[in-house]
């Protein structure tokens, strides 16, 4: 039996912490609910980023996807009223049925993953290396060059297919498009 | 005349109808009808001039004339099929009545198409049939013969179904197509053993060879014999394919005489004179023809006696003399049975010509029985109607009686006919005059039985061409001897049947038949010529039913053939074969249901997909680390 | 400092992802499946540091970065899609978006 110190506690606790959180998330009735247990979720793994030895990664865990994705979350939900009818689409739980195909697939697949985690030699290998940001960033500006000029493209194409789609269906009428409103129709 | 002449006028004799047939066909309603009528009798005319020409410089001194016009294709290396035209006496004879009769039906036909608003259409297919009858009388290999073979028959469909918007004519037309292409096919596979036993396809060559190669009795000439009869006997409407001619009746009145009487059902007994050299050497096949024109002879007189319709008598009649004239060239006697092929090509275009016109005259009335007593009402074509019963009867003075008493003679001591069928031909002319008799007692004596009045035709045209073939039935005799001299070159082989042993009762017999014929039917249809007020009804006893229907060889065929075959369509309706095809079909829309039913536009299936397959992934991952590992230890 | 090993840390990745994943199977509110994407993508970020972690190399972080910016991405264009389906349909049942079926 092995001692664990305080900060391997503190590691298997915000494990833990971001287990459940993601359980509740997937499960919850109110997407503000869910997307709340989202941010805790997130800020758990920050948490356990940081006793990987991963700081800079921790920091850009809480501020870009705690603190800007999931705030834009929060915008959209809140400004475009998608939080309204998510009880209506919540599976009850009372139907198990529903989660028992997938829960089948999920739980099989994790235990092969676990299997193959277990039977690879890894158990013996420790994360206790401190990788700070000055080398995280002598290496993306090096090597990953590239990677992250495309990365950059990526943010731009999810900029302007963002601006597009969100746009109210009155502003394509100046510029003469088709729109497919007899979708609605059909449905 | 010299000979680069002849050879130039035989060369055009067959391009002046299809010229005519081509400007007919590509001007169609653009033409009057004087131009159209002009435009395909001058044709006529031309060809007919062109082969009197030619026969007259035919000689002792210069009995063939042939005439190469280009090479067709070559068949192998020793053998080349050319368009080339061969003239001796048999194809002269032919050319003759076909330019000759034809030219006369033609300028018929002009007058009595008339009022027909396709015309130009039907000039240019008789046109065409010329072309093609007189491409077969003078082919010089057989394969052109088949060409102009085919296109009589073709010519043959177009003009029965000619008035296609009656359903009955268009199935007439079918029939005979489809009945003389059986004999067709025999012919072709006839063809096509001629040429792999013998190896040439020239007519004359084939003749010799075979002449070389054989002797009497041999096997090919059997089989290559048989074959070539079931081709005759498909075209010339004898046993057992007789059934199409009956109906071709419903073509217009010239179309009848035309190809129906005169000139293409005696295709088959050309063809049997032109190959005389291989069925020469098949006794027992000429036997076959003898009894096959001697039972066609029977039935068609006994159909004859029945019939209502004046043409279908006609088409009955033409039957048996045609069976007349494969009972000759049975018998061996090739040249009586070309002369009464051309007698019988006179006197029944007269028949057909004249009925034409009597049906004209009372309102396309064909009915016997609705006729009667048009003697004194019609007398100019009741006048010409009896001139070519005459020539049917055969009564001595007449063209029938020389050519028919010419069969007759030949037939006692003919080594493969003999005395049985002499009494078979002995009771068909007996039929025949009885048959002819009851014919002009029902249309020209009794009481009159039509009710709209008579509009007798007052066409010069009609009358000119009607009064130039009665000339011909009753002198055409005299042709008979210019005839002989002009065939023997050709049947050189044909051994000559001597005369001289016949008892002269044989001949007494043959000339008093008709005779015997008429005073029976004098008083056996006594009811038909006495004129009287009661109706007169037709006897619709059983017997005369199944006379009437042609002694139920339709019904025999339908039964035999037609309701299998139906049956078995209906049967396989869906078509086996198509189906085992519809398998593959079946086996992919199958799969591709299941695809699609995986493709149900939900994203979560499409996501529980890509987990299964990341289970499955791994899963194989996991066995073949396995592996590996197993390897390296 | 702390030494967790590199296996427990794959083991909560895997955890994480397969919640993720049944989140996304089960649910048919688009914005659940677009959170359960967000719990899946973080989950391999766990797994991607953990491994640089253990090998010392900055590479993991440096593809943390990379899943970052494409969670970003992601959520724009998702999000803005849900926009749009709210305004069309009504609703966010993802169900309703099945024309494309075979």
């Amino acid at each position: 039996m092995m001692i664990l110190s305080p900060l391997e506690w503190m590691f298997y606790l915000a494990a833990l912490l971001a287990v459940v959180a993601s359980v509740k998330v997937i499960t919850g009735k109110n997407s503000v609910h869910s997307l709340l247990y989202l941010v805790v979720s997130l800020l758990a793994v920050a948490v356990c980023f940081y006793l990987m030895g991963a700081p800079f990664a921790a920091g850009l865990e809480v501020i870009v996807y705690a603190g800007a994705i999931l705030v834009l979350f929060v915008f959209a939900i809140m400004m475009f009223g998608l939080g309204q009818d998510e009880t209506l689409h919540a599976p009850k739980i009372a139907s198990m049925r529903i989660w028992l195909g997938p829960c089948c697939i999920a739980l099989v697949l994790l235990v092969q993953l676990l299997y193959v985690i277990d039977s690879s030699a890894l158990q013996e290998k420790l994360t206790s290396n401190i990788i700070d940001a000055k080398q995280v960033g002598t290496l993306l500006y090096g090597p990953y060059l590239l990677a992250v000029e495309i990365a950059s493209f990526l943010l731009l194409a999810g900029l302007i297919a963002g601006y597009h789609f969100a746009k109210p269906d009155g502003q394509y009428e100046h510029l003469n498009i088709q729109q497919s409103t007899n979708e609605k129709g059909e449905l | 005349m010299s000979i680069a002449y002849m050879h130039t006028i035989l060369t055009l004799l067959p391009f002046y109808p299809l010229v005519s047939f081509l400007l007919l066909i590509s001007f169609a309603k653009r033409l009057s009808w004087q131009l159209a009528a002009s435009l395909s009798v001058g044709a006529m005319a031309l060809s007919a001039l062109s082969s009197f020409a030619l026969v007259w410089q035919l000689s002792a001194d210069l009995p063939v004339i042939t005439t190469h016009l280009w090479q067709w294709f070559t068949l192998s290396s020793s053998e080349q099929i050319n368009i080339s035209f061969y003239l001796d006496g048999l194809a002269a004879v032919m050319i003759c009545v076909v330019t000759g009769v034809g030219l006369l039906i033609h300028i018929f036909a002009a007058a009595y198409m008339k009022e027909d608003e396709n015309f130009t259409r039907f000039m240019a297919y008789m046109n065409l049939f010329i072309v093609a009858m007189l491409m077969l009388v003078l082919a010089d290999n057989l394969v052109l013969l088949y060409l102009g073979w085919e296109g009589v028959g073709l010519c043959s469909f177009l003009l029965i179904g000619f008035w296609y918007h009656e359903k009955a004519n268009v199935l007439a037309a079918r029939k005979a197509f489809i009945v003389t292409r059986v004999g067709d096919t025999a012919m072709a596979i006839g063809l096509f053993m001629i040429f792999k036993e013998i190896g040439q396809l020239t007519i004359t060559d084939i003749n010799e060879s075979a002449r070389v190669l054989w002797i009497a009795g041999d096997n090919q000439p059997y089989w290559i014999a048989l074959l070539l009869l079931g081709g005759a006997v498909g075209k010339s409407a004898q046993l057992p394919l007789q059934i199409w001619l009956p109906d071709a009746m419903a073509g217009p009145t010239p179309v009848s005489a035309l190809i129906h009487a005169a000139t293409m059902v005696t295709a088959g007994v050309y063809l049997i004179a032109r190959m005389h050299g291989i069925f020469l050497l098949a006794p027992e096949v000429m036997t076959y023809v003898a009894w096959l024109g001697a039972l066609t002879l029977l039935l068609a007189g006994v159909a004859a006696l029945a019939q209502s319709d004046i043409k279908r008598v006609l088409a009955y009649s033409t039957m048996s003399q045609i069976g007349y004239m494969m009972l000759s060239l049975g018998a061996g006697a090739f040249s009586a049975g070309v002369f009464h092929l051309m007698t019988h090509a006179f006197f029944k275009a007269l028949l057909f010509l004249t009925a034409g016109a009597i049906i004209l005259a009372l309102h396309h009335q064909q009915d016997l029985f609705k006729m009667g007593g048009l003697l004194k009402r019609l007398p100019f074509e009741a006048v010409l109607f009896s001139i070519g019963l005459v020539c049917l009867i055969a009564l001595p003075g007449s063209s029938g009686f020389f050519s028919k008493e010419a069969i007759i003679a030949q037939l006692f001591s003919s080594p493969t006919a003999g005395p049985l069928l002499w009494v078979c031909a002995i009771v068909g002319a007996l039929l025949t005059s009885i048959y002819s008799c009851r014919l002009f007692f029902l249309a020209f004596m009794g009481s009159a039985r039509f009710e709209s009045p008579l509009q007798p035709s007052s066409s010069k045209l009609v009358k000119i061409s009607l009064i130039v073939l009665a000339i011909l039935s009753l002198v055409g005799g005299a042709f008979g001897t210019a005839l002989e001299h002009g065939l023997s070159s050709v049947f050189v082989a044909a051994p000559m049947v001597e005369m001289v042993n016949d008892p002269t009762w044989l001949h007494a017999v043959a000339i008093a038949t008709p005779f015997v014929g008429i005073v029976f039917s004098w008083f056996y249809f006594s009811k038909y010529r006495e004129v009287s007020h009661s109706p007169l009804v037709e006897n619709t006893s059983a017997v005369n039913q199944f006379a009437k229907q042609g002694l139920g060889f339709d019904r025999l065929y339908d039964w035999l053939l037609v309701k299998p075959y139906c049956t078995l369509a209906k049967v396989n309706r869906s078509d086996i074969f198509d189906q085992l095809m519809m398998l593959n079909a079946w086996y992919v829309t199958l799969w591709h249901e299941v695809l699609a039913s995986s493709q149900n536009g939900k994203l979560r299936w499409y996501v529980a997909a890509i987990g299964l397959a990341a289970l499955l992934l791994t899963l194989l991952l996991m066995l073949n680390v396995g592996e590996v590992s197993m390897e390296i230890s | 400092m702390s030494a967790i090993p590199l296996s427990h840390i794959l083991i909560l990745a895997s955890i994480l992802f397969i919640i993720g994943f049944v989140g996304v199977i089960v649910r048919k509110n688009t914005l659940y499946m677009l959170m359960s994407l967000e719990v899946m993508l973080n989950a391999v970020g766990v797994a991607f540091i953990g491994a640089g972690s253990a090998w010392q190399q900055a590479d993991g972080q440096v593809m943390f970065i990379l899943i970052l910016t494409l969670a970003a991405a992601e959520v724009a264009v998702g999000l803005a899609l849900l926009i749009q389906m709210q305004r069309k349909f009504k609703s966010l049942d993802i169900d309703l978006l099945s024309k494309l079926r075979g």
